[in-house]
C-alpha cells in the first residue's frame, strides 16, 4: 500500500475528531473525539514505522520499531489522561448536574 | 487487486463511517459503541501492517478498558437520554466548515508526496519479541517514568473523585437553581 492512503485515512479520522470537538456540547463526547484524534495519529505512526522499515532495513536491523514504541507510550498517556479526565467530568457533574461544556465559562468571570 | 487491498478498503471505509457516527449520533451510549467499532477497525489496520503487539494492546487498553470506563461514567450519570442541549445550527455549520477547510488544506499540501510503499503483511518489527527487546534495552527510563505517571494519575483520580463533605440540602438546591439559571442566560 502506498503511504499516501494511510496519510489520507488518518487525516480524515483526525478531522472528524476535530469537527466533533467543535460541534458537540457534551463533555464526554468531546473527550471521546480527543481519543479518536489520538488513534488517528497512532495509525499514522505505525504506517510510517513500516515505511521506514522497508527503506532502512539494510542499514539497521530493527529500523522503525521506535515508531511503534511511541504508539505504545501514547496509549499509556491516553489511559492516564482518561482516568483523570473522567474523574474531573464526574466532579463537574456532581457540582452542576450537567455535563454541558457551556457551564465551564463560569471560570471566566 | 489482492486480498490485502480489499481488506484495507473495507477497514478504511468502516473506520470513517463509524467515526462519523460517533459525532452524529445523539445518544452518548451509541457514540461509545461506534467508537468501539472504530477502535476495532484501527486494530484491523494494525494487523494488516503486521503490528501484532499494538493490535492486541489497542483492543485490550482502548476497547477493553477505556471504553468500559466511558460507558460506566455515562451509565452512572444516567446520560443515556437524548437530553443534550444542541448547539445552534450556524455554530455546527461553522465547525464543520472549519474542519473541512483543515482537511482540504492538508490533503492539498500532502497530495504530491513521494509514493513510498509500506510493508503490509510481512516484516517482524511489530512482533512482541522485537518490541520487547527495544523497550527494555533502549527505552527503560521512559518505561519506568510511565509507571510513575500511572501512579500519579491514579492518585489524582481518587483525590478528584472523592466525595466532598456534605453540605445542607437547601444550600445544594439553591446552587442547582443558580446553575440552571446560568444555563438559561
Amino acid at each position: 500500500m502506498p503511504i499516501n492512503y494511510y496519510i489520507f485515512l488518518s487525516l480524515t479520522l483526525f478531522v472528524i475528531g476535530i469537527i466533533g470537538v467543535l460541534t458537540r456540547r457534551n463533555a464526554i463526547i468531546i473527550f471521546m473525539c480527543i481519543e479518536l484524534m489520538l488513534n488517528a495519529v497512532n495509525l499514522l505512526l505505525v504506517a510510517f514505522s513500516k515505511m521506514h522499515y522497508v527503506t532502512n532495513v539494510s542499514k539497521v536491523t530493527n529500523a522503525g520499531s521506535d515508531g511503534q514504541l511511541f504508539v505504545f507510550f501514547i496509549m499509556v498517556v491516553a489511559a492516564a489522561e482518561v482516568a483523570v479526565g473522567l474523574s474531573i467530568i464526574v466532579m463537574l457533574f456532581r457540582n452542576t448536574h450537567s455535563v454541558d461544556v457551556n457551564f465551564l465559562n463560569r471560570l471566566k468571570h | 487487486m489482492g486480498i490485502t487491498q480489499i481488506l484495507f478498503w473495507i477497514l478504511a471505509i468502516t473506520a470513517i463511517f463509524s467515526a462519523l457516527m460517533v459525532v452524529i449520533s445523539k445518544n452518548p451510549v451509541y457514540s461509545v459503541l461506534w467508537l468501539i467499532v472504530t477502535f476495532f477497525t484501527i486494530s484491523g489496520h494494525y494487523i494488516l501492517l503486521n503490528a501484532q503487539f499494538l493490535a492486541v494492546v489497542n483492543i485490550i487498553v482502548y476497547a477493553g478498558a477505556i471504553m468500559v470506563l466511558f460507558l460506566f461514567v455515562i451509565m452512572l450519570m444516567n446520560l443515556n437520554k437524548e437530553t443534550e442541549p444542541q448547539k445552534s445550527k450556524w455554530l455546527k455549520l461553522a465547525g464543520a466548515v472549519a474542519g473541512g477547510c483543515l482537511l482540504l488544506v492538508l490533503v492539498a499540501g500532502l497530495r504530491h508526496t513521494e509514493k513510498q510503499m509500506t510493508e503490509m503483511v510481512t516484516g517482524d518489527i511489530g512482533l512482541i519479541q522485537n518490541l520487547g527487546k527495544v523497550l527494555f534495552k533502549d527505552y527503560v527510563v521512559p518505561f519506568e517514568i510511565s509507571s510513575i505517571l500511572f501512579l500519579s494519575a491514579m492518585v489524582g483520580a481518587v483525590v478528584l473523585g472523592k466525595k466532598e463533605p456534605r453540605i445542607p440540602v437547601e444550600t445544594e438546591m439553591r446552587k442547582v437553581e443558580e446553575t440552571q439559571q446560568a444555563i438559561n442566560i
